[in-house]
């Protein structure tokens, strides 16, 4: 469960004051698809980093699974990272030099994981992510697509209840961004909350609650009865 | 993040960035290097000297006339300031202090010595047959003042002296005219090379009377003692004081220079020269963690996107810090290793070109360069690990 309240987060260019999010009120239960749009600069990337304890707002409550967890602090908010929330970006930020298991290995290694228990877990993602004859691939060998699976892989190894994609497909063609829709909603039907940010009106009518931001504030919220 | 993973993960990352990694390595490789070689150096020369001053003599005192205290050891007697010379009577009266094994009276000169139509200037050492065992100088042939011949002109050539006049034959045995006097040769000395100074190869040893006759002298150059045993050269340097001050009508005019002091104040001047070589190389130790901090300053900027990366997926910034920290830990403890092997690698080699120098690296030198190339590159480390621990995380992901 996701509460916001009162959330507000300003940023300063020269003398000007912006501001990113504007007094957002918000509440995500478990398990919901959310889709969040809007025109850029509307603040949406911002509310996905503080849902994602990557940002701070300057004034406002965050509860995350009754938890207040504004006020934590730093190695405490990077466990609930670790442990609750799995990002997916839209340039997949994998890191080059490491192969694809060793990208989806890199959160396991940051929990202290036992390295055998960890092959295990990498093991059973590559297999259920298709990517097992890429296991030793480098990022820069593989195609946009299995980039991105690669990057969906890491963000569900900790088993997270909340994912956050930014963009999922923005980079990718149409097939293989449905594919990748395809496997993200595949997580949600398995219980985990799927938060998306995007551009794109047909990938964020997918989602059963849109979000429609404009200027730091929440212009509509609507949930589809139809799902 | 666990302590292992934290060194495997950096450790990978260190071998992923080759040639900037070797690079490094390098530099604190050959800092480390110019530390073990250069001690090695240092270290070498003064066992060198230290085993040169050994080789005169074991519990060695000199004896010399003049004040140390009112124109200095040597100043003194250079100048001719001593009020009273050192006799052979005071050399007697030194041999009966219940310290001292045995004495040797000697005096110093120059002579033209000549035999078997050949001619030569030579050094001229006028002393008894103590001499020999005192200054730990071998007979290769024959001997020197033996029982019973005390008194007879008889001479001692070095081996140089010895091939040069007698090319084809046995030296023992022959005649030899030094100065105005005729002389047997009694002895040759084995060859000892250059010692303290001068050449024991080219030098002759005569009676202490004859020397007296030929440089028409009643005083010595110096008394050479050797103390019974290590512990009793400080009770022996008084006991020769207190003895010429009694012979001298009550006047402190000789002055006693021990072996160990000697040995002692090379020892302390070369140490510190020592130090200073080492200290020295250290600086390219300091340039070498100029080199690291410079580097991983670079590479903190290239790999923002990584970090902010490590960040989303749970990294704490201790964890940031800890990486970065464990990278420089890594090319430091290798450039340590493999600059200790080269220096030691370099020592040998500073050895077998000069078989004479024993340059072996002291262990303080090497435990040293290794320490304080481990600390350049911590403290190297500092800077750019806090950077990369501080970085935001949104701002290193949108980083393009």
């Amino acid at each position: 469960m996701i509460r916001l309240t009162a959330i507000t987060r300003t940023f300063y260019m020269g003398d000007q004051t912006v501001y990113a999010l504007n007094n957002i009120n918000l509440h995500i239960a478990s398990g919901e698809y959310v889709s969040i749009m809007g025109p850029s600069g509307s603040g949406k990337s911002t509310l996905l980093n503080i849902i994602g304890l990557l940002d701070k707002p300057d004034s406002g409550n965050y509860e995350l699974d009754n938890k207040l967890i504004t006020d934590l602090s730093e190695t405490e908010q990077a466990q609930i990272r670790r442990e609750k929330i799995g990002f997916v970006f839209q340039s997949f930020h994998l890191v080059p030099r490491l192969t694809a298991a060793e990208n989806i290995e890199l959160p396991l290694i940051l929990s202290g994981m036992p390295p055998a228990q960890r092959q295990l877990r990498v093991n059973d993602a590559l297999q259920a992510f298709e990517l097992t004859p890429r296991a030793h691939h480098r990022p820069s060998e593989l195609s946009g697509g299995q980039r991105q699976r690669v990057a969906i892989a890491r963000a569900t190894i900790m088993r997270p209840s909340v994912i956050l994609a930014d963009e999922p497909t923005g980079n990718l063609d149409h097939q293989i961004g449905a594919e990748v829709m395809l496997l993200l909603e595949n997580l949600h039907h398995g219980g985990t909350t799927l938060i998306i940010v995007t551009h794109d009106r047909e990938l964020g009518a997918r989602a059963h609650r849109q979000i429609a931001m404009r200027d730091g504030k929440i212009l509509t919220d609507q949930t589809d009865d139809a799902h | 993040m666990t302590l292992t993973d934290t060194l495997h993960t950096s450790l990978k990352s260190v071998m992923s960035y080759r040639v900037r990694s070797l690079l490094i390595i390098l530099a604190m490789a050959l800092g480390v290097a110019a530390v073990v070689v250069l001690t090695a150096l240092g270290d070498g020369a003064r066992n060198y000297v230290v085993n040169q001053f050994s080789s005169i003599g074991t519990n060695l005192l000199v004896v010399l006339p003049g004040r140390a205290e009112t124109s200095g050891a040597f100043l003194g007697a250079v100048l001719g300031q001593t009020p009273r010379d050192l006799t052979l009577k005071d050399a007697q009266l030194l041999g009966r202090l219940p310290q001292v094994r045995r004495y040797a009276p000697l005096n110093v000169g120059a002579a033209e010595l000549s035999a078997a139509n050949r001619l030569r200037e030579v050094t001229v050492l006028g002393s008894t047959a103590h001499l020999i065992p005192i200054r730990h100088m071998k007979l290769a042939q024959g001997s020197f003042l033996a029982h019973g011949t005390e008194r007879s002109a008889q001479i001692v050539l070095g081996v140089k002296i010895a091939n040069e006049f007698f090319p084809r034959s046995q030296a023992v045995g022959q005649r030899v005219r030094l100065g105005d006097s005729r002389f047997l040769v009694s002895g040759v000395l084995a060859s000892q090379g250059e010692s303290m100074g001068y050449n024991t190869d080219e030098i002759v040893i005569i009676p202490i009377d004859y020397a007296q006759a030929m440089f028409n002298t009643t005083s010595l150059f110096r008394i050479l003692v050797e103390a019974k045993s290590h512990s009793e050269i400080e009770s022996a340097k008084q006991a020769i004081l207190a003895s010429l001050r009694q012979s001298h009508d009550g006047e402190d005019d000789a002055t006693v220079i021990t072996q160990d002091a000697i040995l002692n104040t090379f020892d302390r001047i070369l140490h510190a020269l020592t130090l200073a070589v080492a200290g020295i190389a250290a600086i390219s130790l300091l340039v070498a963690g100029i080199l690291i901090m410079n580097v991983m300053l670079v590479a903190v900027n290239q790999r923002t996107e990584e970090i902010g990366l490590l960040k989303a997926i749970g990294a704490t910034s201790t964890d940031i810090h800890r990486l970065f920290f464990a990278e420089a830990v890594w090319l430091t403890l290798v450039g340590a290793i493999l600059g200790f092997l080269l220096g030691e690698f370099g020592s040998l080699l500073l050895r077998l070109t000069y078989p004479q120098l024993p340059a072996w690296a002291p262990a303080w030198a090497a435990i040293a360069g290794i320490s304080v190339a481990l600390v350049t590159g911590i403290l190297a480390s500092i800077l750019p690990a806090s950077q990369a621990a501080r970085l935001d995380a949104v701002q290193a992901l949108s980083k393009k």
